[in-house]
């Protein structure tokens, strides 16, 4: 279950509000910033999802990166992070790239609990067990600035 | 025949004899033969892995996904608190102190040790640096690669945190660090091929419960290692999805 955002939860004055459809079927009232949390160097974000994309485990990065506390997102769909500067069609290309059994890798603008954000260079592969999908994995790394640079550039033209 | 057991070639100079106290060790304990083979490259150790040359295995995380995959290797133990950190250090003279300083085409020293240099490659990614700009130097060890430094031959070198540690402080002096890893998910893991499947559950309990017993301890000791702790196969999964999504 994913609920709205708070607005206590929220650091800073400056914030916007919009309401997102999210994978699943459902929606979520975000309320965000344009505060960032600069990515830690030498630190990988891990989390792993049931083939739902609910998270079943996280590392401490993650815990630390996203604002949250680690019972709030185990047991959350991977789109507690979604960001509404991020297009549909990125997190559509992910889903069709690793439901086809393949390795997605992107830059990723994620939410915080605190609705500011943080840049990643993810890569999602499937956990294939006895030759089924039963999962997926997503390690999130400190991304090239240059390469961040040019996806705010890009993004907003895939709406 | 006398089963065959090697250690992954990364381990520091000053744990070579504890690998060879720990075979003699073992040995008495399981009453088996067992050859001590140490290669001096990970080519060397991977063709004898190729030639089913290796029953027992203290593995790299990198090559422990092809031991599972390809050869039906099983995870057994892994040293607990231990895990391969990577550092990167500079010439202590040098101007950069963050990968984004470094100019668009650099040269970093490098060992062979396939763990770290991925790590190493991973920390140089956010300063765009990547294959198609670095020039690897390759070297058969990290003093070779802290003298490649102190030469001004490299403008970085990828080092493992223990074996930077382990540098003499004079070494360490002309050195400087500008990133280390946190990864602590990836470890090196002993395991078992399979011809030594039906020892497995023998050799388990041997090693788990060495901390308790004073001799094995000082066995453990000579390796660097506080005790061994069980790694099951979803771990290892894990850790083998882990290091393919590292792999890009």
């Amino acid at each position: 279950m994913l609920h709205d955002m708070k607005l206590e939860d929220i650091v800073g004055d400056q914030y916007k509000e919009v309401t997102l459809d999210l994978y699943g079927g459902f929606t979520r009232k975000i309320i965000y910033t344009e505060i960032e949390t600069p990515y830690p160097d030498g630190k990988l974000i891990v989390s792993t999802t049931d083939k739902q994309g609910i998270i079943t485990h996280v590392n401490q990065s993650f815990v630390y990166m996203s604002g949250f506390e680690e019972e709030e997102l185990l047991g959350a769909p991977h789109s507690i992070l979604r960001h509404p500067d991020m297009p549909p069609a990125a997190f559509a290309d992910l889903w069709n790239t690793v439901n086809a059994g393949n390795k997605w890798q992107g830059f990723v603008k994620n939410l915080r609990k605190d609705g500011g954000y943080y840049w990643v260079k993810a890569t999602v592969i499937p956990n294939v067990r006895d030759g089924e999908v039963v999962g997926y994995t997503s390690v999130r790394r400190k991304p090239s600035l240059t390469k961040v640079d040019e996806c705010i550039k890009l993004y907003p033209t895939l709406f | 025949m006398p089963y065959q057991f090697t250690v992954s070639p990364d381990f520091t100079p000053s744990h070579l004899a504890g690998w060879f106290i720990f075979n003699t060790w073992l040995q008495r304990q399981m009453s088996e033969a067992i050859h001590l083979e140490i290669y001096h490259d990970f080519q060397a150790q991977r063709q004898a892995i190729e030639n089913d040359q290796v029953d027992l295995i203290y593995a790299n995380p990198f090559d422990a996904a092809m031991l599972v995959r390809e050869k039906g290797f099983r995870p057994l133990v892994r040293a607990t608190g231990v895990s391969g950190e990577a550092i990167i250090a500079v010439n202590h003279e040098s101007k950069v102190d963050n990968v984004v300083q470094f100019d668009s085409a650099v040269k970093v020293a490098v060992t062979d040790a396939p763990d770290i240099q991925m790590m190493g490659m991973i920390m140089l990614e956010p300063g765009d640096l990547d294959a198609d700009n670095v020039e690897n130097i390759n070297c058969q060890n990290y003093v070779l690669v802290a003298k490649k430094l102190f030469n001004n031959e490299a403008d970085a070198g990828i080092f493992l945190e223990s074996a930077y540690d382990e540098l003499s402080s004079i070494v360490k002096a002309r050195l400087r660090i500008i990133v280390r890893s946190q990864i602590s998910v990836i470890h090196h893991t002993l395991m078992v091929g399979p011809r030594l499947f039906d020892k497995s559950e023998q050799l388990h309990e041997l090693l788990i419960n060495m901390q308790n017993n004073e001799k094995a301890k000082g066995v453990l000791d000579s390796l660097g290692f506080q005790q061994w702790e069980t790694v099951d196969d979803e771990e290892m999964y894990f850790m083998n999805d882990l290091v393919d999504t590292l792999l890009v």
